[in-house]
């Protein structure tokens, strides 16, 4: 254990190394989260609601959904796919440890680090001037807290899933751009879910995305109400589990077939 | 017993073929070509613990394919593999603990952060204590004097300092078995020379087994009492380092610098009956010859009863050459 949260120590000094890119980063989700407030405030344009939402609610849905996208978005896949390319995996595979499992622990370490010194500011900078409306019972938030950690976990499944694929691949960089926008489009994060038609919300409903943003910022807007709640957290848990039974089984042919390029 | 045991190993690969040129790039992304290459065919092998051992080859000779198979990156084809009595690939988790890995041509430290900062997770990685870490690293920093280099990000160090300090974290647990993939490759003589020493001294003093793979013959004279030689994937040569040089090094390399320009006909028809080859050298006025064992006296006195010399120079054959002649005729005689 002691290895892993040391890589997550070592992480946070990478995340330190360019000051630059710390700043710029603050700056980069407060302004993103005004963008959005804007659009949607011509969006409303005057209209109390709509499907349900307030433009308070759907303001803080916004703020909320880019706030735990810091948390759960990582480039692991991009990592892996480039430790391939050149053949670093090799040198990951000297180390006494599951390749899979640190590289996790790297994605966690930069969520952690980017969620209370990137976002965490830079939301409480954009709170000062946008009504944002976040809830008062301690119980939403212990939900919030679970569901977030459950998209990471979801998140970086489907990344370790995409990596692993590079394995049998070498160069499949189109795939993983497609992936990003599929979870970006998918997720929830530009646009709540309640607002596709309904043939496409059934049909997102049997996938991994919606479970990676759109549940916890229903959580947290308290959008979702009571048995609603645990419905949520329980296909987050499921798809958790789910998705690690074809992660299991790639890995386990890729080790066999890996070609470590470049002498 | 011995800490390196491979019987039979054998690993290929298959390589996509592109087709050339616009069509046979449309017709690839259909169907593809596959050729088998066989960059390790069937090479048996031993080491005993405490040895040095180069393992040597062109590039692409499998030379790497072959340290990655004993490392437990890459599976075999075939073949059996038993290292530190266990098998690489089966129980690398265990295995890794035992061995310590040095790519020259990859870094294995982080590249933004300080280098102290890479050995402090290397040893949580692999459970050193404090006192075990102060212990046995002290020493090795103080051997490769690279004390002051800690606090560095390893970007901002040359490319000498950067492998003294991968030799170093390969060796924060003390394995037993260290595994060198071309470690002085670009490095200049002061830290070659440095590298070495410390490498003699490291298996005097914990009787660590090195495996090393180099294209420097000097790093394989300087340190190795064997070698194996690898060509195609097969092995060609594997024994000391001295008969190598009896069998392929016989006698030795004279080289004359004349007054005035000569002709090779003419120092043919001089040294004649005395199996003398001549070459050009290649300062003006120069001419090598390479003369067997126990001929010299009679060959430098024959040329310097004739010609106006301005020197005279004697040397062994380099190991270089020896090898270097091998390839060329494919196998080892006799």
């Amino acid at each position: 254990m002691d290895k892993y949260m040391e890589m997550v120590r070592i992480r946070f000094l990478m995340m330190l190394a360019y000051r630059t890119n710390y700043y710029t980063g603050i700056l980069i989700y407060a302004i993103n989260i005004a963008a959005y407030y804007f659009l949607w405030s011509a969006i409303y344009g005057g209209k109390s609601s709509m499907q349900g939402m307030s433009l308070g609610q759907m303001t803080t849905y916004v703020a909320i959904s880019w706030l735990a996208r810091a948390f759960y978005f990582n480039n692991l896949d991009r990592e892996i796919a480039m430790e391939i390319r050149d053949g670093k995996v090799a040198v990951e595979l000297i180390r006494p440890y599951s390749y899979l499992g640190m590289k996790a622990v790297q994605g966690l370490g930069e969520g952690l680090f980017r969620l209370f010194f990137l976002s965490l500011p830079g939301l409480f900078f954009v709170s000062l001037f946008l009504p944002l409306q976040f809830p008062g019972h301690a119980k939403t938030w212990l939900s919030f807290g679970l569901s977030l950690l459950f998209s990471f976990i979801i998140f970086s499944e489907l990344n370790l899933l995409a990596g692993v694929v590079t394995f049998f691949t070498f160069r499949n960089e189109g795939l993983l751009r497609a992936k990003r926008f599929i979870i970006d489009l998918f997720s929830g994060l530009i646009l709540p879910l309640s607002f596709y038609p309904d043939w496409a919300q059934q049909l997102m409903a049997y996938m991994p995305f919606q479970a990676i943003s759109y549940i916890p910022s229903m959580i947290i807007t308290e959008s979702f109400q009571g048995a609603a709640v645990s419905d949520g957290l329980f296909t987050q848990a499921a798809w958790c589990v789910l998705l690690w039974f074809p992660i299991a089984l790639l890995w386990r042919v890729a080790k066999k077939r890996l070609v470590v390029q470049g002498g | 017993m011995n800490a390196i045991e491979v019987e039979h190993l054998r690993k290929e690969f298959k390589v996509h073929k592109s087709r050339s040129g616009l069509v046979g790039a449309f017709r690839d992304l259909w169907t593809r070509r596959y050729t088998l290459v066989r960059a390790v065919d069937d090479i048996s092998f031993a080491v005993k613990q405490g040895e040095i051992v180069g393992y040597i080859g062109e590039n692409g000779a499998g030379k790497s394919t072959t340290i990655k198979m004993l490392t437990g990156i890459l599976t075999p084809t075939s073949g059996r593999i038993v290292v530190n009595g266990m098998n690489p690939h089966k129980e690398r988790e265990k295995f890794v603990r035992t061995i310590g890995v040095v790519f020259g041509q990859r870094s294995q430290l982080w590249w933004d952060i300080a280098v102290q900062e890479s050995f402090r997770l290397l040893k949580k990685v692999y459970r050193v204590s404090d006192e075990q870490y102060r212990r046995h690293m002290g020493e090795v920093i103080d051997m490769l004097e690279i004390g002051p280099l800690l606090d560095k990000p390893v970007r901002k160090l040359s490319l000498g300092q950067r492998m003294r300090c991968e030799l170093a974290a390969a060796l924060i647990h003390n394995p037993p078995l260290l595994f060198l993939d071309e470690p002085t490759i670009g490095l200049d003589v002061l830290v070659k020379l440095n590298i070495r020493q410390f490498l003699k001294q490291l298996n005097e003093r914990y009787g660590t087994t090195i495996l090393l793979t180099t294209h420097d013959m000097s790093d394989i004279e300087a340190l190795c009492e064997r070698v194996i030689m690898l060509d195609e994937g097969k092995i060609i040569y594997d024994g000391s380092l001295e008969r190598l040089k009896e069998r392929w090094g016989q006698g030795k390399r004279v080289a004359f610098t004349f007054a005035e320009a000569v002709t090779s006909a003419f120092l043919q028809q001089l040294t004649e009956g005395l199996e003398v080859v001549w070459k050009k050298g290649e300062q003006p006025n120069v001419w090598v010859s390479h003369v067997p064992s126990g001929g010299v006296p009679e060959v430098v006195s024959r040329v310097a009863a004739r010609c106006a010399l301005q020197d005279i120079r004697i040397h062994e054959v380099p190991t270089e050459e020896i090898v270097r002649n091998i390839y060329e005729e494919g196998a080892v005689r006799g």
